[in-house]
């Protein structure tokens, strides 16, 4: 069979490390990903919060956005450490695309890493400076904070523009790039979509993920202010946010069709370049171009690709075997781009519901319904964001730079064995690390439901009735008068600490 | 340009040095407070005055990579070719470090905070060691273009002396910050308690540094020749002299400009590195200008680090300010309003 043969060749091409290599990038990455849109979104989502609570003298806003900062003190960490492991893997398993391209698209990283810095002071002014620090100060302080997080989004997106659409160099005899026009390799053609479209999903994810949060207080019954607040604001962020990412995933995917015509053939099964192409929801691509289940929609790849049923739609024959996904590959980027759109879609629904209500009815949909969705709506927000790098990431296979170098070519001449031994490691590290990581954060709910079940038992809006277990830090005293100390209740019910609420 | 980006690089190293240095030292010091109730005010002490900083500290160390790779890619493409291992188990040692910490913070519970300090120290310990030997690999001269991956490039004298002492001098930052911090927290049984450590820190990097004269002269020639003589001697000299008035500040009970002597001493031991090494980034076979990127790449690496440095480092100098002056305070439980909860036992 000529498939099989070509599956021999391939194989022959292929170093061993090779697949232990992508197999720790894809672990890391699919971990760090998880991660992102807190990073990215959660400071604004707390400040929004800070905001309310500063301007309207809540107190229960005031306690959110102090509760959503300790939970960031942890995710931040964890956030760095496992990013500063993927600057490690551009070396330890791709030193040859590093070694090659490096100082072409290299730059992008270079703002990231300086935003990052930037990012990491502010958070930390942010994070330590809600006891001491002036109400307001240390708000405007927090301020820049989504600033940075754009801006250091945009280096990291820039930079994987680049590999899905290189340019700003050129080749000399020996295929080295030269000339090299950093304006040209930061401002790719695809870094306009993908960045949007993966901004818009960061905020989408961290506001559903967080309202998820609340939906669930609010199903066990938990109906009061705060659970109402903690829902309505990270909700009405990610809710308007919906139908913007449909408009920009839409673009995005056009985009593709443009500039990667044989990505868009692998997201969507199209096996030889044609028009009116029919569409396929899920379905598995066959090694001989047929495609065996999924749902067929005539002419509907077309239309969605040109807004007209005679557009042409280049296949993935279009170019050799060896030059495109493997039909295993194609199958795994069409499954992530459905799932992708297809939980995009409901997402979209439930927007609309949360709309409705709140514009005809000035309140929050009644149905339980609507609750459980908006619980989970968080958790499906997380897979489409592993399913939207899975789509770019595996799409542009075999390719590390889009047509210029194959994965294969960039992996490390380091050992296979070494390489399955390192992703052992760390996925027994990783697994204790988020594991610790969850089990940490789900204490902390824990501790503040506690508290606030005995503050409603006492029937009173002061925060605290008895005296704290700890008042301050955990390894012993300090001198400093703490507000707690003594098990005093802290100022005005307010629960401000010293440095006052206004 | 090319020139000017690498010693921008040897300053990134300086400051992971110095800043991640003396994380690293207090997470030595950590590693040695003792059992729960013994170590229970150092570790106090050290949770408090990292907490803040550490994530920032460690930014360095990705901002040297990025620079490594954009305006010197056969150079990084080369030194994690040759020097895999030891980098790999930083990696691991760097998220180990980082989670143990942040994860240590809020436990309530004596045996699960036993175990994430425990993660925190040993990889506190053993980061800072493989990062030391992988510069004295390349100090050495063991790695060029295309070494492959093998213990030959850093299982030797100088590596090991190199992590030793990047170890050691970690351990004596953290110990004379730690002595400022417990001053400033008003602590004042610690302040004695890290000034003996600092001291006899000290004593290591002088005692390693001294043994490894002898040791490196024939495994690391070049570098070592550049460092005897010439501007290698004169910032070693000065770095010697910043030791020794850190150890009199110390022991004069002068806390204030101890931290900056202590600082200069090892910044100067890196540039004193750097000077040697010139003009190789890997002695004896690869120099700056043969490694350097694309010239356009180079002139907007340092454009972007300029507007970097002038929009990162009224922050960074704010943060470090609020930061000694007390005003950066974690969250308590009282401000976040949490209980107790079942089986917690601190």
């Amino acid at each position: 069979m000529l498939s099989t043969a070509v599956q021999a060749v391939h194989l022959a091409n292929t170093p061993p490390q090779l697949l232990p290599a992508r197999e720790l990038m894809a672990f890391t990455l699919a971990s760090h990903i998880l991660l992102v849109p807190f990073g990215v979104a959660l400071p604004f989502i707390t400040l929004l919060m800070h905001h309310r609570a500063l301007r309207r003298d809540d107190a229960v806003a005031l306690l959110l956005a102090r509760r959503w900062s300790a939970v960031m003190a942890v995710q931040f960490a964890i956030g760095i450490v496992t990013g500063t492991v993927l600057s490690f893997e551009f070396g330890l398993l791709w030193p040859g695309m590093m070694g090659r391209w490096g100082d072409v698209f290299g730059l992008g990283f270079g703002v990231e890493a300086w935003a990052f810095f930037l990012e990491a002071v502010l958070i930390a002014i942010y994070l330590y400076g809600w006891r001491r620090l002036k109400p307001w100060t240390h708000f405007w302080l927090g301020v820049p904070l989504p600033l940075a997080a754009l801006l250091g989004s945009f280096g990291i997106i820039a930079a994987n523009a680049w590999m899905n659409t290189p340019q700003g160099f050129r080749l000399d005899a020996r295929g080295d790039p030269v000339d090299v026009d950093v304006r040209q390799a930061v401002f790719t053609p695809m870094l306009g979509p993908e960045y949007w479209h993966f901004v818009v999903a960061m905020f989408m994810t961290a506001g559903y993920l967080v309202a998820g949060v609340y939906a669930v207080g609010w199903l066990r019954g938990r109906r009061d202010h705060y659970h109402r607040l903690g829902f309505t604001v990270p909700f009405t962020v990610a809710a308007i946010l919906t139908p913007v990412q449909f408009v920009l995933g839409d673009s995005a995917a056009r985009a593709v069709f443009h500039k990667q015509p044989v990505k868009f053939a692998a997201m969507e099964l199209v096996w030889t370049t044609d028009t009116h192409v029919p569409e396929y929801v899920f379905g598995r691509l066959n090694s001989d171009g047929t495609i065996s289940g999924g749902l067929r929609i005539p002419q509907l790849d077309s239309i969605l690709a040109g807004f007209k049923p005679s557009t042409r739609v280049t296949g993935l024959t279009s170019v050799p075997a060896a030059d495109r996904p493997t039909a295993v590959q194609a199958t795994i980027a069409h499954w992530a781009f459905d799932i992708m759109v297809t939980v995009g879609c409901l997402l979209i629904l439930l927007a609309l519901w949360y709309g409705w209500c709140r514009l005809r009815h000035r309140d929050l949909p009644r149905s339980r319904w609507f609750f459980r969705c908006a619980a989970v709506a968080g958790v499906a927000c997380l897979v489409t964001v592993e399913c939207g790098w899975i789509t770019t990431e595996v799409g542009r296979q075999p390719w590390i730079v889009y047509q210029h170098m194959r994965v294969s070519e960039a992996v490390t001449t380091t050992r296979a064995g070494s390489l399955w031994a390192m992703l052992g490691i760390v996925m027994v590290v990783y697994a204790a690390v988020f594991g610790a990581f969850l089990a940490v954060v789900l204490k902390m709910r824990t501790r503040w439901r506690i508290a606030d079940e005995s503050a409603a038992d006492d029937g009173s809006a002061a925060p605290r009735a008895e005296p704290p277990p700890e008042t301050d830090t955990p390894y012993g005293p300090r001198s400093e008068p703490e507000a707690a100390a003594g098990g005093a209740a802290p100022g005005g019910g307010s629960g401000r600490a010293p440095g006052g609420a206004p | 340009m090319a020139d000017l980006i690498a010693w921008v690089m040897v300053l990134a190293i300086a400051a992971y040095a110095c800043a991640g240095g003396t994380d690293y030292g207090a997470g030595f010091w950590d590693l040695l407070a003792g059992g729960a109730e013994r170590g229970r005010r150092p570790r106090w002490l050290i949770d408090h005055a990292m907490a803040p900083v550490w994530e920032v500290n460690n930014v360095w160390l990705i901002f040297l990579l990025v620079i490594m790779w954009t305006g010197f890619p056969t150079l990084f493409q080369a030194v994690f070719g040759a020097l895999w291992l030891p980098l790999a188990l930083a990696a691991i040692g760097l998220v180990l470090r980082g989670a143990g910490f942040a994860l240590r913070k809020p436990s309530r519970r004596l045996a699960r905070r036993r175990v994430y300090g425990a993660v925190f120290a040993v990889s506190s310990l053993l980061t800072p060691f493989f990062l030391g030997a992988v510069l004295g690999g390349i100090a050495s001269g063991r790695v060029a273009v295309g070494t492959p991956a093998s213990a030959d490039a850093w299982a030797h004298t100088t590596p090991v002396l190199t992590g030793l002492l990047a170890v050691a001098a970690t351990a004596f930052l953290g110990a004379v910050f730690l002595c400022s911090d417990a001053r400033r927290f008003g602590a004042d049984d610690l302040v004695d308690y890290f000034r003996l450590r600092a001291l006899l820190a000290f004593a290591a990097v002088v005692v390693l540094a001294i043994a490894g004269l002898p040791l490196t002269h024939d495994d690391a020639r070049y570098v070592w020749e550049g460092l005897t003589r010439g501007l290698g001697l004169l910032l070693v000299a000065l770095a010697a002299v910043c030791g020794l008035a850190t150890v009199l500040l110390l022991l004069f009970r002068s806390y204030g400009w101890s931290r900056f002597t202590s600082v200069a001493s090892v910044a100067l031991t890196v540039g004193a590195w750097g000077c040697a090494q010139r003009p190789y980034l890997l002695p004896t076979s690869l120099t700056v200008s043969q490694a350097a990127g694309a010239a356009h790449t180079l002139r907007w690496l340092a454009i972007v680090t300029v507007i970097a440095i002038v929009l990162v480092g009224p922050p960074l100098v704010l943060l470090y300010r609020l930061d000694t002056l007390g005003e950066l305070e974690p969250l308590t439980d009282a401000d976040t309003r949490a209980a107790g909860s079942p089986g917690d036992d601190l």
